[in-house]
């Protein structure tokens, strides 16, 4: 690390990003420590994904700071930037495995892209890579005969393929059955700890995500609404907080879209329309 | 990749057959033998009248196509037509008293240049002008000499 | 009426936008050849999927469109006692038009769709942006590799098909109508000009295998990233490089033959 390591990986400052006229972040500050697991936790629709892509440079905020490593992301040159990306993996929903390429050729690629190695050692790195997410046996596969979990896993092996310094999980566990979201969970942590990686999760799981993560924000509105360890986090009497991670249907959220009085809509919602 | 090297054969083998068309194209269906023969000699001919002749227009000698019409250009001065003849190097013994004259393939066909040997020693090189020159018959001119002729038949009976 | 004023002027201008973004991904295409060129693989893969896989159906209806050439060419020209001119008609027809233009044609269905899904599906699940976070370009990767399959490919596919099909208009005329074998070869290649004929048709299909290309390309990487968005782009890549093929021959033709 070319930093000393009590600084921050990430450190975003007043994030401001808006997608036509909708406000995604209205300012919004967050630290990635480094060596740890951090969750970013919230309802649907409030950016979670987005915030990843604007990590990654794939978007461009209008306004705030997004530091990595010490580089300013939103002012990066092209060729800066790629080589920013190189140290970082992003593991997406889908796996975005590509699907012309087996399981072997998959995790092969940045490597294949990016280094000019002889083909045994490839060949070593790949088994390594898949060995580590236990897929090791399945590297002949095409991404179509892959379960939803173990075609994740195989992203993982490749994003880990150039030994980052950083992942970044987009709902890993969405859409899991047990098992899988059980390895998934394992996989993150023994990963993040085995490789000393940073990490980053961003999901609305909330038991899986609180049994590995080290430290946790919860978004809401464009907002920070909550930040902690998952102990904190527990005993926060934010009324948001609570209702988010006991997954209540009302409170501070609550269940009805704003609509007019229900009495009075029922009773006069005809006239209105005929005028 | 799966497969590289049958999808290399099979990449292979289109490539060889898309050029082997071209050659095809080139050689069999089309005259490359007498234009790939750039390196001929241009001679140049005076006409009164050229008809429909054509810049690219075929020019042969008994039959057999020799060269092409390269340029076509107007005399201001003596008002007639100057048609360069491009003419392939391996026809490189023509007579210099050749004579020129433009022909029509077929009734309604298009109109080439013949060519028609003489019998001199020299024989025309870069540059030289053929001297005897006989211009493209206009239908509706013949016409009107034919009508012309048979009314005055008339008049003489 | 101000509203469909309005309506017209946003089409407009959405119109234009788009074009500058086709403009915009054609130079990043572009720019993106010398690295494609440093790695011919890429490109053999993406020869045999637009290449290779076209061939089939250029072959047959070259054949069957040289077989129609000779059959209807044979009944008009004996009429006038010209039936030795048969190699002629075939071999022009074949050369300056319906070999470019139905190859064209026949791509941009057969490759130029296939094109346009694969990227689109590219897109929608995420592969091209994955790529990206890879730090790999996917225009160099992905699109350049594909835009110089379709260029090399479209000429190579038109001299196949008007070979072909003067091949086919030699087994019609020749061997089952009877037109004088000699004939239909000699009187081809007395009024078929290499430059005039052959080499403006090998640029026709030069330029339409730009065009269909590019528009393929264009679509996939536009697409909107669902299952809808991308039915709908290889739709219009149909359509649009039809389309563009044909409007682009007339002006073509006008160029090289117009003042013949």
């Amino acid at each position: 690390m070319s930093q000393q390591d009590d600084s921050p990986l990430v450190e975003i400052r007043g994030l401001r990003f808006a997608r036509g006229d909708r406000m995604i972040f209205d300012g919004i500050d967050i630290d990635i420590p480094r060596g740890k697991v951090t969750a970013i936790m919230g309802p649907s629709g409030t950016g979670k994904t987005t915030l990843l892509k604007l990590i990654g440079g794939q978007l461009r905020p209008q306004e705030g700071t997004i530091r990595v490593d010490g580089e300013e992301v939103t002012r990066l040159s092209r060729s800066k930037l790629y080589a920013l990306r190189k140290r970082m993996g992003l593991l997406f929903q889908s796996g975005a495995l590509l699907t012309d390429l087996d399981v072997y050729e998959n995790v092969a690629f940045p490597l294949r892209e990016h280094t000019k190695l002889p083909e045994p050692m490839i060949r070593d790195l790949v088994l390594m890579k898949l060995q580590a997410v236990g897929l090791r046996g399945a590297r002949r596969l095409m991404p179509s005969e892959l379960s939803g979990g173990m075609a994740r896993r195989v992203a993982m092996a490749r994003a880990i393929a150039l030994d980052p310094m950083m992942m970044m999980y987009d709902e890993p566990f969405t859409g899991q059955d047990p098992i899988s979201m059980g390895v998934l969970v394992k996989l993150i942590r023994t990963l993040n700890d085995a490789l000393g990686l940073s990490s980053i999760v961003v999901s609305h799981d909330v038991q899986e995500t609180a049994a590995i993560s080290d430290y946790i924000y919860l978004l809401s509105g464009g907002k920070v609404v909550g930040q902690g360890s998952p102990d904190e986090l527990g005993r926060s009497d934010s009324e948001w907080a609570q209702q988010f991670l006991q997954g209540l249907p009302d409170g501070p959220v609550p269940f009805h879209y704003a609509a007019p009085d229900y009495a009075e809509d029922l009773l006069h919602g005809h006239e209105a329309r005929r005028r | 990749m799966m497969h590289s090297r049958s999808v290399e054969i099979w990449v292979g083998l289109f490539a060889a057959a898309g050029l082997a068309a071209l050659f095809m194209l080139a050689l069999q269906v089309s005259n490359l033998s007498l234009v790939s023969d750039d390196v001929g000699y241009d001679v140049t001919a005076r006409f009164e009248n050229i008809g429909s002749l054509k810049v690219r227009s075929p020019v042969s000698m008994a039959g057999v196509r020799v060269g092409r019409v390269s340029a076509i250009n107007f005399d201001s001065r003596s008002f007639e037509a100057v048609v360069t003849m491009h003419i392939s190097s391996k026809f490189d013994q023509l007579p210099a008293d050749t004579s020129a004259n433009i022909f029509t393939a077929g009734l309604l066909g298009e109109q080439y240049v013949g060519l028609e040997p003489g019998g001199d020693e020299a024989v025309l090189e870069q540059g030289s002008e053929i001297m005897l020159t006989q211009s493209a018959l206009v239908l509706e001119q013949l016409i009107g000499q034919f009508l012309f002729s048979k009314a005055s038949e008339g008049e003489e009976k | 009426m101000l509203d469909r004023l309005q309506q017209l002027g946003a089409t407009t201008l959405q119109v234009f936008e788009r074009l500058g973004r086709a403009h915009i991904l054609f130079y990043y295409i572009l720019v993106g050849i010398p690295s494609v060129i440093l790695r011919p693989r890429l490109l053999a893969a993406q020869l045999f999927s637009v290449g290779v896989l076209s061939l089939l159906i250029i072959v047959v209806s070259g054949f069957f469109v040289g077989m129609v050439l000779g059959l209807q060419g044979y009944n008009l020209l004996k009429d006038y006692g010209t039936a030795s001119s048969l190699g002629i008609m075939v071999a022009l027809t074949l050369v300056r038009e319906m070999g470019p233009v139905v190859t064209a044609l026949l791509f941009a269905g057969r490759a130029g769709s296939a094109l346009t899904a694969e990227i689109g599906l590219m897109k929608a699940t995420e592969q091209l942006s994955g790529m990206e976070m890879m730090a790999v370009d996917p225009i160099k990767r992905v699109l350049t590799p594909r835009f110089l399959a379709g260029f090399i490919s479209m000429p190579l596919l038109a001299a196949i098909f008007s070979a072909v099909g003067v091949m086919g208009g030699y087994f019609v005329g020749v061997g089952l109508l009877g037109v004088d074998e000699g004939a239909y070869w000699a009187n081809m290649q007395y009024r078929v000009d290499l430059y005039d004929d052959v080499f403006n048709g090998v640029i026709k299909s030069v330029v339409f295998g730009i065009a269909v290309t590019w528009i393929a390309i264009f679509e996939g990487y536009d697409a909107t990233p669902t299952s809808e968005g991308v039915s709908r782009a290889t739709t219009r890549t149909v359509v649009h490089s039809s389309l563009a093929v044909l409007g682009l021959n007339f002006i073509l033709t006008a160029l090289m033959f117009g003042d013949n």
